[in-house]
């Protein structure tokens, strides 16, 4: 069975094979801007911690739009779309700040904290300055809100009324995966960027495979951090629009040896000159020392050791895409676990020892692909049909998000 | 600030001889240039006047430079490129004994196998560089980044 995405004609329907073009494609990345960025599913834009006090904002984007996060003197959070509603000109320039009011330099137009209009130059006809009609409403010409809901101050935005909750989005693993890293108050430690030409559901798909991880990231292989008998996990919505995973492990400090390490061939017998970048002290109870929850379309939750991020996906163009990385420890956190936290910050973001890869790979597909659109992806590692919670090395959580990316898209 | 000739020059050769060790792919040659508990760090502009001032590379010993250029070496993936650092406007900003705080400006180009070559990064170094043991060596270098949107990813040291 064949089915169009765009004009993009997918082989099968099954995740096993996708066609070049979707990474390529100007119509698909439009369609993909209406269907998912502005359809009924929430998009992440920013940490309430990052806008504690009244009148903080940041501004943000939701899909390639941009919008501001805003928090009102109520303590209230905002989102709405960053164009002024008279022009269209950028609104609010600044990337944050605390302010009264959003005021476009244009023609000061200006808006509250809400997004709602509350003063326009020479309203009144004072002749021979215009002025507006007696009947010009300023509750009709406020900036354009999206809906907004917080989970544990991880705040999420959606244009579409029809949007089911955030929690029926979400459903259970994926809520506990950011109740676990949200448990307590935190606070942000700053901001990493990266700019990937490449198209950003190669990320997507990037943060659902696990094949890559040991084969790609050389990092813990090499200096014996890595432990091929740690147990994973695995969870997902019941749409398989997400993805929970993760990894169980023991102290990442102690070198690697024979016992913990099994059989594994990748061991090179290096170890780190200076190991004080793996010094930490776990955050949690449960063991987990790997999560990496990726919640479609726009973010990536991670925790790996003591670094704790939200990976906010940006796409620009079909062929470009922003990484924004916040970086954040725990309100209480005391002065040797925010050093423990701004050391290992080394390992992830763009100059991450074991991360760095990512953003070459999806590189390496993008310049590979531009001829050819109708031939595929092969996506067939693991077995097609295994129980997804126990398959967690295999690409099946890539194939079941493509079935759903072309139940909305399609 | 004024400072003796010789001082200046022993400090620009300095700033010179970091960027070409980077460029010549003489990594393993790079943490020489800083002292054995030398600080080297990446910190994009964004997170420069905010608190903590969160890096991207962040080494705070020879032996942690050393770890970085090996792992380039043996376990990381990146795009591969020659590396062009530019170093300009370099200036004694403070001395403190046989300790100077010096300013320069950075520019990388990053030249693909293809030969095209793109601007990679621009920003400033603040340095603190100490004569203490007779040659001048970096007791801390951060580079700070204007272009905080890391063009695809960072490998080489800015």
């Amino acid at each position: 069975m064949s089915q169009q995405t765009a004009d993009v004609a997918w082989p099968v329907t099954d995740g096993t094979r996708v066609p070049f073009e979707i990474y390529t494609s100007q119509d698909v990345f439009d369609r993909e801007q209406e269907r998912i960025f502005r359809g009924p599913l929430w998009n992440y834009v920013a940490l309430e911690a990052e806008i504690p006090a009244p009148g903080d904002f940041k501004t943000s984007f939701v899909g390639d739009t941009p919008v501001v996060v805003s928090r009102a003197q109520d303590g209230g959070v905002h989102v709405f779309v960053n164009r002024c509603a008279h022009r269209g000109a950028t609104v609010q320039r600044q990337a944050w700040g605390n302010t009264k009011e959003h005021r476009c330099v244009y023609h000061q137009w200006c808006y509250d904290r809400r997004g709602d209009l509350i003063s326009v130059p020479y309203r009144r006809a004072n002749m021979p300055i215009g002025g507006y009609a007696p009947d010009f409403d300023m509750t009709a010409h406020g900036l354009r809100k999206l809906h907004v809901a917080s989970r544990k101050g991880v705040i999420f935005a959606t244009f579409d009324p029809a949007a089911p909750s955030l929690e029926e989005f979400l459903e259970e693993p994926l809520l506990d995966a950011i109740d676990r890293l949200f448990s307590r108050e935190v606070r942000v430690l700053g901001h990493m960027r990266q700019r990937i030409h490449g198209n950003w559901k190669l990320y997507v798909e990037n943060t659902r495979d696990p094949y890559h991880a040991a084969l790609l990231h050389g990092f813990h292989a090499t200096f014996g951090t890595y432990r091929s008998n740690q147990k994973g996990f695995r969870g997902h919505d019941r749409a398989r629009a997400h993805s929970a995973g993760g990894k169980y492990g023991d102290d990442f400090a102690k070198p690697a040896t024979a016992e913990t390490v099994g059989d594994d061939n990748y061991i090179s017998g290096y170890s780190l000159s200076d190991p004080s970048l793996m010094e930490g002290r776990p955050d949690f109870n449960d063991n987990i020392n790997l999560a990496i929850t990726s919640i479609f379309p726009s973010v990536v939750v991670q925790q790996i050791m003591n670094t704790l991020a939200t990976r906010h996906i940006r796409p620009k163009a079909p062929d470009e895409f922003e990484l924004y990385w916040t970086y954040f420890g725990y309100a209480d956190d005391d002065a040797e676990t925010t050093a423990a936290r701004l050391k290992q910050a080394n390992l992830v973001g763009p100059a991450g020892l074991i991360s760095m890869e990512d953003g070459e790979a999806v590189e390496l597909i993008q310049r590979a692909i531009v001829r050819d659109g109708k031939d595929c992806a092969f996506l067939e590692f693991g077995p097609v049909n295994a129980d997804p919670d126990q398959d967690t090395q295999g690409e099946d959580a890539v194939r079941a998000f493509w079935r759903y990316y072309q139940g909305i898209m399609v | 600030m004024n400072v003796a000739p010789d001082i200046y020059n022993a400090i620009l050769a300095l700033e010179y001889r970091y960027a070409r060790l980077l460029d010549d792919d003489r990594l393993e040659e790079w943490p020489e240039l800083f002292v054995e508990r030398g600080v080297y760090k990446v910190i994009p502009r964004e997170n420069w006047h905010r608190e903590p001032k969160l890096a991207i590379l962040f080494c705070d010993s020879r032996a942690m430079m050393l770890d970085r250029v090996r792992s380039l070496r043996t376990a990381n993936i990146y795009n591969i490129h020659y590396p062009r650092h530019v170093v300009t406007n370099v200036e004694v900003i403070a001395t403190r004994g046989d300790e100077y705080d010096v300013a320069a400006a950075f520019t990388v180009y990053q030249t693909d196998l293809e030969g095209q070559t793109k601007l990679f990064s621009v920003g400033q170094y603040l340095d603190v560089i100490t004569f203490a043991e007779g040659e001048p060596r970096f007791r801390e270098k951060l580079a700070i980044c204007d272009t905080f949107n890391i063009p695809n990813l960072l490998a080489i040291p800015l």
